[in-house]
Formats: structure tokens, C-alpha cells, sequence
């Protein structure tokens, strides 16, 4: 059994919330207290029927102005996969909710609602999914009985999406008629929509390859922590704890720590208190070299023969997400996984109209929710990877050195 | 070689990567022990994390006098084992220095008290990070909770203000009196506990499996009697066979009737199961919709 987390995208009433519910609802991960709960809440509707949008809306102020105002995270599962959603909502303003929810999602659903088609914020949604390099699309077209579940509206929205795939470079897109009320074509196919020849949507999310997602080919590795017991008979133990971001190390690998470039080779690996020959992506390791030599936490260990770049300039897209304006000259905290550096954003480059892709040049005044690409000076080496290469090394934070808010998600170029 | 990783894999090596980031970014952390199943996996995934160093936190927890003697008793045997440092702090202790009043009713629980005890042993280490078993498919509220959630100085959360956590990278610097809950098992669901449980043979205290135990029933749900409950002469008691699901206080957390007596059969009766975990056994949550995020916005756990 393996993990899949994907995100949902839609404008406010796609049916984002009752998609999620019947999901959950159908493939049997709904639990009676929580639908007698929601049935309560129900109560005040007039068709007396359970609204399934109330299982994902969590909190009271959401519940009172029946909106979602934040990544909800859910989750479900059938026999061949575990499932993980996040739940982020379509406003405008909430840009960086999809962002957030998209920066660790394989998948992104994204939402039509089928009586108007491919509308402004589908293009949105969409960018900011080839933005974060979302591996997979789907675009699930819903309220299909409102449009007589026609086979024609819905080939006119496809043939009107694959533009937009294509302006975005988007390579994987697969589409699917619903009724997400209805539970048409969610956990199993409808008989009304019998014309359309793909799986139903849970078949989709089950069959979908996660693993070429991972890559396996350049090694990286940020040191979180150094264990260094302190006991007699462990007296020369040193141990680099981190996870491995991508790639694979082995035991006698040469390795080169980045940014000092001092260079070793692989002793042992250990997981879990046992002696590994090879550990791979995702795995949280215990590396040991041959030579004693200064490593801390928020140095990368590289394999010397594949080495990211290290630079103290650097070229982002970067989402604002900070209440207070960025301003060109400011100082903030740059941190890539478990590196932390002082850096001063020396340049606007321009702003991205995350509806038409257009760029506007040197913009002023930059705000929350604006993606903008700048240039970054940090006050020491930063290794990383273009994040078109690799997400896990190429996405960081800016951090405001005042408030310590999480003010910004930059995609390194 | 295959370069797959299991589900539970994954899941394990995401906790043990937030665990070791809670070390590498915090001078005074510490882990809130409650002695149930979870806080029990935190302690396994804190072993792997760490060995064979020690752990870079106490284990804390919070005690309310209302525990199962087999929770406490199944506490000093881990830690003993574990050789790890321990600190218990009583919410007696604060009721009576703070003249706290004694909830009453028929199931006074000190739940809510136990927020005065956890910030009183916040301030009294200045701890700046809480590692806590909250898992985000409990409840509604904790589902849109951070990894790394940031507390004010009077330990509420404000689920407005959260910062966006991105990739898996957590964002932990504070300012002073300000502390962080970190939650390395946001994303397991319950199943996803058991299943984990079995496949690393880890204990648990007794009271998980199925046994013989006098109870009340109240409302559809049975409490074990105790003398923390108050019995009316027109209780129906009776020694019924039950296990637990969650174990809090005597006073809050129901049974359910159950013959599982290994964790195979547990796992299959979760799996048939259709009450969720805290509606079947958390007599506080029914109370409000909100009960939930009302009691985190005032420091609870
Ligand atoms: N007819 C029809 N209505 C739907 C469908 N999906 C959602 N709705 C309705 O559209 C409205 C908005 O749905 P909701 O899930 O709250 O949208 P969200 O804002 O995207 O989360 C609700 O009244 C739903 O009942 C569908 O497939 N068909």
C-alpha cells in the first residue's frame, strides 16, 4: 500500500467540499457520529438532506460564513492506497492556501463546474499548479446533471482546458466527467454518464504512478541533526541524522559537504538502530563518515559525482504571503530545509498575473498573494537545485526577522 | 532494490524527521506523555529518531489524578526501560495553589484543568516546543492545524493566524514566551496507529485489550465505574467485557464492548467499526460542535 496527497482546487460552489464529503462518504471513511453531527447542522436546511460540505468545513468561523478560510488536511483510504487531501479553498485572496496545499501534493483535482466551463480562476488554479510543479492533473468536471450529463458541454470544456495545459506546459492532464451530488463517476462509474470510456475518479487517484514523482537519481541530503552520545563505550560515535530528499547513498559513496566542499566517504547508514548497504528517497537516516570532519546541522551532503549548485544569489518566483508589503531592500530569513540564512531581496523583476500569465515589469508596491520574481542575496552559500529539477531542494521560505512569520514561498530558478 | 516505500514507512520517516526538527531548532523542548497509544508511538519514533543517543527532551506529563492505575503503572515501567527522564506535574498541585474549583457533576472531568498544570510546567522549565500525539483525523479543528503550531504566551492557538507551512519545511522561531506544538503524527489516522503498533510490536497498557470491567452505561456509552464518578441509584451498572480506544481520564473516556484480545482482532473490529474514534469514547467532545477548538484556543493540548 502506498501515499497519495493531493489538493483540491475550485472557485467558491464548484463542489469542492461535497466532492471531498462524497469521497470520503463513499469509499466508506465517514463515521456515524460525524455524519450525526453534520445531520445536526443540517437541520437548518430546507431539503433536509445532509450536506457532505460540512465534514470538510472545520472551523466555527468557516461554519458561521459557510466558507473554507484554510488548508484542511483529510484523509481516507481503500485497500491499495492511503490518501491524504488538502482541502484549500478558491477565493482570490487565498492564494497562498493553494499554494501551501499544493507545495507537498502530488495531484491537484481541479475543479469546473460545467454550466460555465474553463473560467478565470481555473486558469489560476492551474498556473499556480505548474507554479509548484504539481506532477498530476486532473480536471474533474462537475454538476454534470445540471447539463443533462451532455457529452458535448463536456468535450467543449476539454477542448478549452487543453489550451490552457498547453500554454502552461502541463503534461499530464487527465479529465473526467461528475456529479460530486450524485456521486456520479466519484467511487464508482454512472450509468448516465456511460459515454465517458476513463475510470471513475477514486480509480484515477488509485492507479496513478507516485513513484516516478520521486527522484532517484541525484543524491541530497540536509543534516538535521548530529547525534553524539555521550557515553563512554559510544565515545567515537557521530552520527549526521537527516531524510534523504532524492536519490539514493550507499556505503563507500564519496561524498562532498555543501557549501564548505570538504569531502569524505560513506562509513555506514543506519535506519532505525540497523546497519543499511543503500537507503533511498524519503528516508530518515543515520549517516556516518570515514574522516572527522565539521559538519552541522544545515549543511547538505551531496554524492560528489552529482553536486547541486551553491550560490549566494539567487533568482526566485516567489508567492507573497505576508500581510505587510514586501519591500525591495529588506532583510528577511531565507530557510531551506534545515539551513537558515540572513538574505536581502535586491530586486522585483516583475509580477505574474496568475490569471493570464502576462508579466508586468519592476512592479511597486507588492502585496499578499502576489507572485512576483525576484533576485535574493543571502549572507552565505546556499546549496540548492533549480526547483523545476527538484522540488525538494529547489522551494524555500522567507521568513520576516521581526515577527517570524512564514511571509514567502520561493521557487528557486 | 526496490525504492518504494511502504505507507507506514512514509509516515514513520515523516515523524521522525519533524521529531528531529524539533531538536535541532529548540533549546528547551520536551514530549507530552499521556500514557495512550499515541504518545506511546511518539516514544517508539523518538527511539529511532534519536538512538543511540538520548532523547534531547524530557517526557512530560500532566497528570490529573484521574488516570487507570494501568496507564500510570505502564508509564514508570517505559520509562524505566526506556532510561529517559520523566517529569510529572499534578493538577491537584495547581488546583489547590491556584484555588482552582473542582468541576462537578456526574462525570466532573479536570480536562480542562489540566491547561493551568501543562502552562505552569511550560513557564516552569521554559519549554519552547511541546511534542504532542495530536493526530489532524480526530477532529475537525485539528485537521486544519500546522505541524509546527505556534502558541502565544497564554498558550492559545489562533487558527487565523497560523503560518502557511510549506513542503517540509517548518518554520519554528518564536519569540520569548511564545512556545511551538509540534505534532510529528498529524497525518496517521487511528488505523494507521494500529497498523503501525503491530508491525513494530509495540506495548501498550492493558486497558487497550479486551477485559472484564464494572461499567455504567450513559447515554449509549459505557464509563468505567471509579471513585471519580458519582453512581444515582437508578444507574444501570453491570461487569460487561471492554476495551479502550483512547485513553484519558477515567472520568471522560468510554469503552466499547469488545472480546479483542490481540491486536489482530482489534484492528479488524476498528476496521468494521462505524463511530470514529472520539465520538465513540470522548464523553467531552459531544458538549459543543466547537468543544474542540474552543479548548485549544485556551492552550489545551
Ligand atoms: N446539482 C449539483 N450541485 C452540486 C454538485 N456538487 C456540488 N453541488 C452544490 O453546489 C453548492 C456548493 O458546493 P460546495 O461543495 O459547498 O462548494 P465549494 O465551495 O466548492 O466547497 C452546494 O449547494 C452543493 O450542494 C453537483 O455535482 N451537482
Amino acid at each position: 500500500m502506498d501515499l497519495l496527497r493531493f489538493i483540491t482546487a475550485g472557485s467558491v460552489d464548484d463542489g469542492k467540499s461535497t466532492l471531498i464529503g462524497r469521497l470520503l462518504y463513499d469509499s466508506k471513511n465517514i463515521m456515524i457520529d460525524q455524519l450525526e453531527a453534520i445531520g445536526r447542522q443540517s437541520k437548518n436546511r430546507e431539503d433536509g438532506e445532509i450536506d457532505l460540505a460540512l465534514l470538510t468545513d472545520g472551523l466555527r468561523a468557516e461554519r458561521e460564513q459557510g466558507i473554507t478560510i484554510d488548508v484542511a488536511y483529510k484523509y481516507f483510504s481503500t485497500p491499495k492506497r492511503k490518501f491524504i487531501i488538502a482541502d484549500a479553498p478558491g477565493h482570490i485572496q487565498y492564494t497562498r492556501n493553494m499554494v501551501t496545499g499544493a507545495s507537498n501534493s502530488d495531484l491537484v483535482i481541479i475543479l469546473v463546474d460545467a454550466r460555465h466551463g474553463v473560467v478565470e480562476q481555473t486558469r489560476r488554479h492551474s498556473i499556480i499548479a505548474s507554479l509548484l510543479n504539481i506532477p498530476h492533473v486532473v480536471v474533474a468536471i462537475n454538476k454534470m446533471d445540471l447539463v443533462g450529463y451532455s457529452r458535448n458541454v463536456y468535450n467543449d470544456i476539454v477542448i478549452d482546458y487543453a489550451e490552457v495545459a498547453k500554454t502552461l506546459g502541463l503534461s499530464d492532464v487527465t479529465y473526467i466527467p461528475i456529479s460530486a451530488l450524485n456521486g456520479a463517476n466519484i467511487v464508482d462509474r454512472s450509468e448516465e454518464l456511460s459515454w465517458y470510456d476513463g475510470g471513475s475518479l477514486l480509480e484515477i487517484l488509485e492507479n496513478v504512478e507516485v513513484q516516478n514523482s520521486v527522484n532517484l537519481t541525484d543524491a541530497r541530503f540536509y543534516v538535521q541533526y548530529v547525534i553524539r552520545p555521550q557515553v563512554e563505550e559510544l565515545h567515537d560515535y557521530r552520527g549526521y541524522a537527516g531524510k534523504i530528499l532524492s536519490g539514493t547513498y550507499r556505503k563507500g559513496d564519496k561524498i562532498t559537504v555543501l557549501p564548505s566542499g570538504l569531502e569524505s566517504t560513506i562509513a555506514s547508514i543506519e535506519i532505525a538502530g540497523k546497519e543499511v548497504e543503500e537507503a533511498f528517497a524519503q528516508q530518515s537516516i543515520i549517516l556516518h563518515l570515514k574522516d572527522d570532519i565539521d559538519i552541522s546541522r544545515g549543511d547538505l551532503i551531496a554524492l560528489s559525482g552529482s553536486q547541486p549548485q551553491v550560490e549566494q544569489d539567487l533568482e526566485a518566483l516567489l508567492c507573497w504571503m505576508g500581510n505587510k508589503p514586501l519591500v525591495i531592500g529588506n532583510r528577511y530569513l531565507l530557510q531551506i530545509h534545515s539551513r537558515l540564512v540572513k538574505a536581502v531581496v535586491k530586486d522585483i523583476d516583475y509580477r505574474l498575473d496568475v490569471n493570464t500569465l502576462q508579466k508586468e515589469p519592476s512592479p511597486t508596491m507588492i502585496g499578499l498573494n502576489d507572485i512576483v520574481k525576484i533576485s535574493l542575496k543571502t549572507a552565505s552559500p546556499v546549496p540548492f537545485d533549480s526547483y523545476n529539477k527538484l522540488r525538494t531542494t529547489g522551494g524555500a521560505i522567507l521568513i520576516d526577522e521581526t515577527s517570524n512569520v512564514t511571509v514567502g514561498a520561493c521557487m528557486i530558478q | 532494490m526496490s525504492y518504494r516505500l511502504d505507507y507506514l514507512d512514509q509516515l514513520e520517516s515523516e515523524a521522525i524527521h519533524i521529531l528531529r526538527e524539533v531538536a535541532g531548532q529548540f533549546e528547551r523542548p520536551a514530549l507530552l506523555f499521556s500514557g495512550g497509544k499515541d504518545s506511546i508511538t511518539l516514544v517508539h519514533l523518538a527511539l529511532k529518531a534519536f538512538r543511540p543517543g538520548k532523547f534531547p527532551f524530557p517526557l512530560v506529563h500532566v497528570d490529573t489524578g484521574h488516570n487507570f492505575p494501568e496507564a500510570l503503572e505502564f508509564r514508570d515501567k517505559l520509562v524505566e526501560q526506556l532510561g529517559e527522564k520523566l517529569i510529572v506535574r499534578n493538577v491537584e498541585d495547581t488546583m489547590r495553589k491556584r484555588h482552582l474549583a473542582e468541576p462537578k457533576g456526574k462525570f466532573a472531568s479536570r480536562n480542562s484543568l489540566q491547561t493551568y498544570t501543562l502552562l505552569d510546567v511550560i513557564e516552569e522549565f521554559q519549554f519552547d516546543a511541546c511534542i504532542g500525539g495530536g493526530r489532524r483525523d480526530e477532529e475537525k479543528a485539528r485537521a486544519k492545524e500546522r505541524i509546527f503550531s505556534v502558541r502565544d504566551e497564554f498558550g492559545q492557538w489562533n487558527p487565523k493566524l497560523q503560518r502557511p507551512e510549506l513542503w517540509t519545511i517548518y518554520n519554528g522561531r518564536i519569540d520569548k514566551g511564545e512556545n511551538v506544538r509540534a505534532f510529528p503524527i498529524s497525518n496517521w489516522t487511528e488505523l494507521d496507529i494500529w497498523n503501525y503498533i503491530r508491525r513494530e510490536k509495540i506495548d501498550l497498557p492493558s486497558i487497550y485489550f479486551a477485559h472484564e470491567r464494572e461499567v455504567l452505561e450513559h447515554e449509549g456509552q459505557l464509563v468505567a465505574t471509579s471513585r471519580f464518578i458519582q453512581l444515582d441509584p437508578s444507574d444501570k451498572v453491570s461487569v460487561k467485557r471492554v476495551r479502550y480506544r483512547t485513553v484519558g481520564d477515567m472520568t471522560c473516556t468510554a469503552a466499547v464492548e469488545s472480546s479483542a484480545t490481540g491486536i489482530d482482532a482489534i484492528i479488524n473490529e476498528i476496521t468494521a467499526t462505524k463511530t470514529s474514534e472520539r465520538g465513540e469514547t470522548r464523553i467531552d467532545d459531544r458538549v459543543s460542535e466547537a468543544a474542540m477548538e474552543d479548548r485549544k484556543k485556551n492552550g489545551y493540548f
